[in-house]
């Protein structure tokens, strides 16, 4: 099992409140603010290395995972925390961060896909910088590969994952024959989310992502990381939307503190008329 | 001038509210492109009364693709269909729910076209539309524009009410469903498993009442009497989810429902930016923490820093009294 998983850096998402829009709203201003891997690529990440190893406990790896990402060299980084959690190797697009969309995105990773040849690839339902939930069914599209999006729950199959989509409503299960694209949502990293072939079934992974030791931070700088040209990978790069300005959200009021539910209600009732 | 196709959402047997902000989301767009008009797409399968109920908003024609193959939705077998009659059409619309977020990516691949996704507004500039969008979890906007002759968008629910009939009856048109896509025969529909609820939809209900971590187990337990007085959807934050106290389709925040009701109740719970990305545009909001230094109160117009389990049934109590 090959599984190649796209990995973006974003600006640090528990203080998005602290982006700001410089006068004249040419851009997003997330200076001062840490990088930290998109969390739904984490957990992309946390998938694939479940998918690629045995549930023992020591874990023996039994697959292969490729972390990617697009951006500048200190996009390098995310690699290489990717590779000690458990990436076999890794490849940086380098591109610059405002010259990319998602389409764009998957249309590289296309030609990645064919060069690599993985059997699944798998992404995160999003990016939480831009929050437009589009690359991987556009390059499920592209490929003509089987897709399963926002996906809580995956089982693996003889040649095929059996996937639980988180949906309005409720859950929806689709089976996708391998090669395919995921894409997955919160849930994928509750400990009995995902189940090789190889896994037992009474085996629960801890709650959430891994952390990498210490020695395997040390060993991640020595793991393969390629680099690629975007131009190689995609020959159109035209971006398909374009961002005139952009504008800080209206900010609310400060509203009050009420002592007691006495007050709570009689303000709900006469002041707000909600009741 | 704006030639829209709105694609209508039809699931277990029926139309989905969301199709009727896609439809809003149309009008609007055409009233800002000063002209045009707009035509709505239903797929599925036995769709005789969701063609009639479109037929009542103004649309120019209401097209049916009613096959029993498009029972089950998969997005391989609906893009083609979409993506075929969007060649007719310069804008196409969907409401940014599971389904159009899905949908929509792989329709705009197939037509070479940019996506502008969860717009909360629509307006014209220099002749050509312009969309709104939030990003970074609500915490700044995008004014875009998509660069392509044919333009796909997705609308979130709560920024545009959703339009009521306008009387008349557009004709309706019964279309052949496409192929489906490359790849659409290794994907297998396996079944639906549908979360409970007798409660109103969380991004249509006037009131909701969501609780957080410090619910604990009695999540349903201390929350249902509030909702119950209010006819109120309940909702939850990602804690409350993970913990299986709510169902994760009842998660609110920047990557689950998006909400803005008239009365948001925000009972244990902390406020992560996450959280308030999908509420922070209630009218009024009510929030009871144990913690002072909670986010949630800069958000509020009512706080009450105390224990939950001793406020929320006091409240519940207090409420009925009031209303006597």
């Amino acid at each position: 099992m090959k599984i190649l998983v796209a990995v973006k850096r974003v600006a640090d998402p528990d203080n998005a409140n602290k982006v700001t829009i410089p006068a004249g709203g040419e851009r997003v201003d997330t200076t001062g603010m840490e990088w930290k891997a998109n969390p739904f690529d984490e957990y992309a990440l946390e998938a694939a290395l479940r998918l690629t190893e045995n549930g023992q406990q020591p874990k023996t790896r039994a697959g292969e995972v490729i972390a990617v990402t697009f951006g500048p060299k200190e996009c390098e980084a995310t690699l290489r925390a990717a590779m000690a959690t458990g990436a076999d190797k890794a490849i940086r697009v380098e591109a610059e961060d405002d010259k990319l969309d998602g389409h764009l995105v998957a249309g590289a990773l296309k030609t990645l896909v064919e060069q690599e040849k993985p059997d699944l690839v798998f992404l995160g339902k999003q990016a939480v910088d831009g929050d437009t939930n589009q690359v991987g069914q556009i390059l499920a599209e592209l490929l003509g590969w089987p897709m399963a999006t926002f996906v809580a729950t995956i089982q693996e199959e003889q040649g095929a994952l059996l996937c639980g989509r988180e949906v309005d409503g409720g859950s929806l299960h689709v089976r996708v024959k391998l090669p395919a694209i995921v894409t997955v949502d919160l849930r994928i990293v509750a400990p009995t989310s995902v189940y090789s072939l190889k896994t037992a079934k009474t085996f629960k992974y801890n709650d959430g992502v891994r952390f990498a030791s210490l020695p395997a931070i040390m060993q991640a700088k020595r793991k393969p990381l390629a680099l690629k040209a975007l131009k190689d990978l995609a020959a159109d790069q035209t971006l398909k939307v374009k961002y005139l300005r952009f504008e800080a959200p209206p900010k609310r009021k400060a509203g009050i503190k009420v002592p007691d539910v006495a007050t709570l209600v009689d303000k709900l009732k006469n002041e707000a008329k909600v009741l | 001038m704006a030639n829209i196709l709105v694609v209508a959402e039809f699931s277990e047997g029926t139309l989905k509210r969301t199709t009727h902000s896609a439809i809003a989301f149309a009008k609007l767009a055409v009233a800002a492109a000063g002209g045009g008009s707009f035509d709505i797409l239903v797929m599925g399968a036995g769709l005789d009364a969701a063609a009639a109920e479109l037929a009542k908003f103004g649309a120019g024609k209401v097209l049916v693709a009613d096959d029993a193959s498009l029972k089950q939705y998969t997005a391989e077998k609906f893009a083609p269909t979409v993506s075929a009659l969007g060649k007719s059409h310069n804008v196409l619309v969907a409401a940014a729910s599971a389904f159009g977020k899905d949908l929509m990516p792989r329709v705009a691949c197939r037509l070479e076209a940019g996506y502008a996704a969860d717009l909360t507004e629509v307006k014209a500039e220099g002749g050509k539309l312009v969309y709104k969008r939030p990003m970074f979890a609500g915490n700044a906007y995008g004014m875009c524009q998509v660069q392509t002759p044919i333009e796909v968008v997705t609308v979130r629910q709560s920024s545009f009410a959703p339009a009521e009939p306008a009387g008349g009856a557009s004709p309706i048109e019964k279309i052949k469903a496409e192929a489906p896509c490359k790849g659409a025969e290794r994907v297998e529909w396996v079944e639906f498993k549908q979360s409970k609820s007798e409660r109103p939809e969380l991004t249509e209900a006037e009131v909701v009442v969501s609780g957080g971590r410090g619910c604990k187990e009695k999540f349903n337990a201390i929350l249902s009497p509030l909702a119950d007085l209010f006819g109120a959807a309940i909702g939850a934050t990602r804690a409350a989810c993970d913990a299986e106290w709510a169902a994760p389709d009842i998660q609110v925040g920047q990557t689950g429902k998006i909400v803005a009701p008239k009365l948001y109740f925000a009972i244990g719970l902390s406020g992560a930016i996450q959280h308030l990305a999908g509420m922070k545009g209630s009218k009024v909001i009510v929030a009871v923490n144990k913690d002072p230094e909670a986010p949630i109160f800069s958000v509020a117009d009512y706080g009450l820093v105390e224990d939950l389990f001793k406020v929320v049934p006091d409240l519940v109590e207090r409420i009925k009294m009031a209303r006597q």
